[in-house]
């Protein structure tokens, strides 16, 4: 289902051989039709430094689609853009439009808080806080206010976890250091702790890097049930993995969304060369 | 010779072995039958290893006779004195012996010079002059002896390289161990005085007893001043200084840090890291005078103004005045260990919809608290060690008492006010000094092991 709207329009093309290699506008589907999240022409300049150029993308309800490309080509750039994480960082500039449910997130009148908590992330590297595998989970609801009392917070603890697959592991040991976890546990627990605030959204920026295969296998099939209740974007550096878990997979090139397509189509028939020389590993 | 000179004539020896060393090194590889050999070290080794054997037997040669030269010397001329000098008491044979020396070296001698005391000058520079004389020869011909030795062990074979190695690695750990040496010196020179005291004050009394006086008579005749050795006024004094000290440079200090890693923009914290650590540098002299004359009598003024009693000196203004001294401490460990928290720990945190406020404050300082901890904790044991600023601002007056506002004493200011001035060293009152020291260096000892250990072990947490 893909329509055009305003911005660049998305070139349609036959086959690889169609597409001049230096062409850089996107190819293939990026707009769906009842979006969750939708961007358009979003650039993003570190100082002087273009990182993202002119991506317009849409995020459909309960996909996952995942965002390939070589190192530095702005894939952490742009999934950071989606819950605002950028803010922090100094001389980091973005232009272009981004809504959710309608909403523009970058709109003066909008408080990043709701927002993290609606678009929830989860990072490379685990990252637990020192505290109790009870207090990780229990930090987003409370400094929300999501829980009338410790009872309902046991309630969305619990939840939580068995939402991340991790509720059996650890349940006799609640008030254990999270960082006391595997790293496979460690990064579920992260998947809990962002599940906690109800978001509708969850980014993943190469959640699996740091793990071993068997908690990678754990961490995907998670991902594919999340997909009945979240929309989620993942960044992964295993086309393998892509395949694996997203519906959509969108190809990115020095800054600029060159693909985006159906998983399988990107994989066995890209659309453009430069796509081309990724998935066979022709990219230098 | 002077001492000086044959110290430098034992260095240009073995400067003169470095070379010789690597020339032979260099010779011996080229004699090698069908042309050069290889060498096991590079040339420079063996020159190393020569000029280490030609120095370091004749250096200790000359440490050690140097230190024991003059005790030498001076046995050889008492035993020369007339029979009347030698049998007078100790302290008159050491005044005589000073006397000869002084006069020897051209000094104003005390009392008049009979011909006795100059022949005995005489006698000691001319000793002392057979002693330089010999042990330039006996450092010169060891160094001499040991490069010889050396230049004929010298082949291709030689492990140059690791010898040179080794007497490398043990020359730094002397030096290392010179640190520690110098601890364990001065905690058993404490100990043994402090013990001296306890034979005279019981260990009970000084530690639980209420009242401190420790002037003594010195003579029989004199009035009062029997002398009290019960040190909990002191302690007490201490403890409400560095409490005072404590509750001003923790929040201001904690609160300074936070500010610095968290919120100053790079340029900011620049220019105000170094700034705050250059209160640091002020000598604590000027901190006492600054405490001594313009906060304590700030505080007496706004006192009196409330209708309060204070005393000019008081326990308030000498910790105020230290508290504002150790912000710095407290600032900058407490800054370094919230900068230590990961970036990634504060992503997290701010991705779930955290303000900066909430990520610091259930984050970012719960995971640096330990490290916090173990900067309070050295920031204490600098505030109790601390002298100059009490001793100006806080008072001599042991009061036992909770009240700030009067004056009291700390366990620092009484170690300089007893050791200071003319008194007998074995007197119980200089004694008590090392008693009290004692207490001290074990309170600030255990004081940084326990901060270093949780220091340590949270820097671990996070590698
Ligand atoms: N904080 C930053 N400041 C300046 N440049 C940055 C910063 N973060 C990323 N970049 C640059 O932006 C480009 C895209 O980086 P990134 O989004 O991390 O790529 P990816 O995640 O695809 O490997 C890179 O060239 C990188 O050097
Ligand atoms: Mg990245």
């Amino acid at each position: 289902m893909v329509h055009s709207e305003g911005g660049t329009a998305p070139v349609m093309a036959a086959g690889a051989g169609r597409i001049d290699r230096e062409d850089r506008r996107t190819v293939g589907s990026p707009l769906v039709a009842d979006p969750r999240m939708t961007c358009r022409n979003v650039d993003v300049y570190y100082g002087e430094k273009h990182a993202v150029r002119g991506v317009s993308l849409d995020i459909a309800k309960n996909e996952v689609i995942a965002l390939i490309g070589p190192s530095g080509c702005g894939k952490s750039t742009f999934i950071r853009c989606l819950n605002r994480m950028n803010d922090p960082i100094e001389g980091c500039r973005v232009e272009g439009k981004i809504l959710l449910d309608g909403m523009d997130i970058y709109d003066r009148s909008v408080d990043v808080v709701p927002l993290r908590a609606q678009v929830g992330m989860v990072f490379q590297k685990p990252n637990p806080f020192p505290k109790s595998i009870w207090h990780n989970v229990a930090y987003g609801p409370k400094i929300h206010g999501l829980a009338k009392d410790r009872y309902e917070l046991d309630g969305i603890v619990e939840r939580s976890l068995q939402r991340a697959g991790l509720w059996e592991e650890v349940k006799d040991r609640l008030d254990q250091p999270g960082t006391a976890l595997s790293g496979g546990q460690q990064q579920r627990l992260c998947i809990a702790r962002a599940l906690a605030v109800e978001p509708e959204i969850i980014l993943m920026d190469e959640p699996c890097s740091a793990l071993d295969p068997i908690a990678t296998a754990h961490i995907e099939n998670l991902i594919d049930e999340l997909r009945a209740n979240y929309s989620i974007v993942i960044v992964t550096h295993s086309m393998q993995q892509a395949s694996r878990v997203s519906q959509r997979t969108a190809y990115f090139h020095l800054g600029d969304l060159i693909e985006v397509g159906r998983t399988e189509i990107v994989f066995t028939n890209p659309l453009h060369p430069l796509t081309e020389d990724y998935i066979t590993g022709r990219f230098g | 010779m002077t001492p000086g000179w044959i110290l430098i004539a034992i260095l240009a020896l073995s400067a003169v072995g470095y070379y010789m060393g690597r020339r032979r090194s260099q010779f011996v590889a080229g004699r090698g039958e069908g042309g050069a050999v290889k060498l096991h070290s590079r040339p420079t080794y063996y020159g190393a290893l020569a000029a280490l054997a030609c120095g370091i037997p004749a250096l200790l040669l000359f440490t050690v006779w140097r230190v024991s030269e003059e005790s030498i010397i001076t046995r050889l001329v008492v035993s020369g004195l007339p029979e009347a000098v030698r049998a007078l008491p100790e302290g008159g044979l050491d005044l005589a012996v000073n006397d000869i020396k002084n006069l020897a070296s051209g000094n104003i001698v005390s009392g008049e010079i009979d011909a006795g005391m100059r022949a005995a000058a005489d006698h000691y520079l001319r000793l002392r002059s057979i002693s330089h004389g010999a042990l330039a020869v006996c450092s010169l011909a060891l160094g001499i002896a040991a490069l010889l030795l050396v230049l004929r062990l010298i082949t291709p074979r030689l492990r140059a390289r690791n010898a040179v190695e080794r007497v490398v690695n043990a020359l730094l750990i002397v030096c290392s161990s010179i640190a520690v040496f110098t601890t364990v010196g001065i905690v058993l020179s404490i100990l043994f005085e402090a013990i001296r005291f306890f034979r005279v004050v019981p260990v009970t009394d000084f530690l639980f007893g209420l009242e401190w006086s420790p002037q003594m008579a010195i003579r029989s005749d004199q009035v009062g001043s029997s002398g009290a050795f019960g040190a909990v006024p002191v302690f007490t004094g201490t403890l409400m200084i560095a409490a005072i000290a404590m509750a001003v440079a923790i929040p201001l200090g904690l609160l300074a840090a936070i500010y610095l890693s968290e919120y100053a923009a790079p340029r900011v914290r620049a220019i105000l890291k170094p700034s705050l650590e250059l209160l640091a540098g002020i000598p604590t002299v000027v901190y006492g005078f600054f405490a001594a004359l313009t906060v304590a009598p700030a505080i007496r003024n706004a006192g009196e103004a409330l209708g309060l009693d204070v005393s000019s000196e008081s326990a308030l203004a000498a910790g105020l005045v230290m508290g504002v001294m150790i912000i710095p401490f407290v600032s900058s460990l407490s800054d370094d260990v919230i900068h230590a928290v990961p970036r990634s720990l504060r992503d997290g945190a701010c991705a779930l919809g955290s303000t900066p406020s909430e990520t610091i404050r259930k984050v970012v300082l719960p995971a640096a608290l330990p490290g916090i901890v173990g900067s309070i904790l050295l920031a204490v044991s600098r505030a109790i060690g601390e002298t100059m600023i009490v001793v100006m601002a806080a008072g001599l007056a042991a009061n036992l008492t909770a009240n700030p506002l009067k004056a009291v004493t700390t366990v620092t200011v009484q170690m300089v006010t007893l050791l200071v001035g003319d008194q007998e060293f074995d007197s119980p009152k200089t004694l008590a000094a090392f008693a009290l020291g004692l207490v001290l260096f074990v309170t600030t000892l255990c004081l940084n092991v326990v901060a270093l250990g949780v220091v340590r072990k949270y820097r671990e947490q996070y590698e």
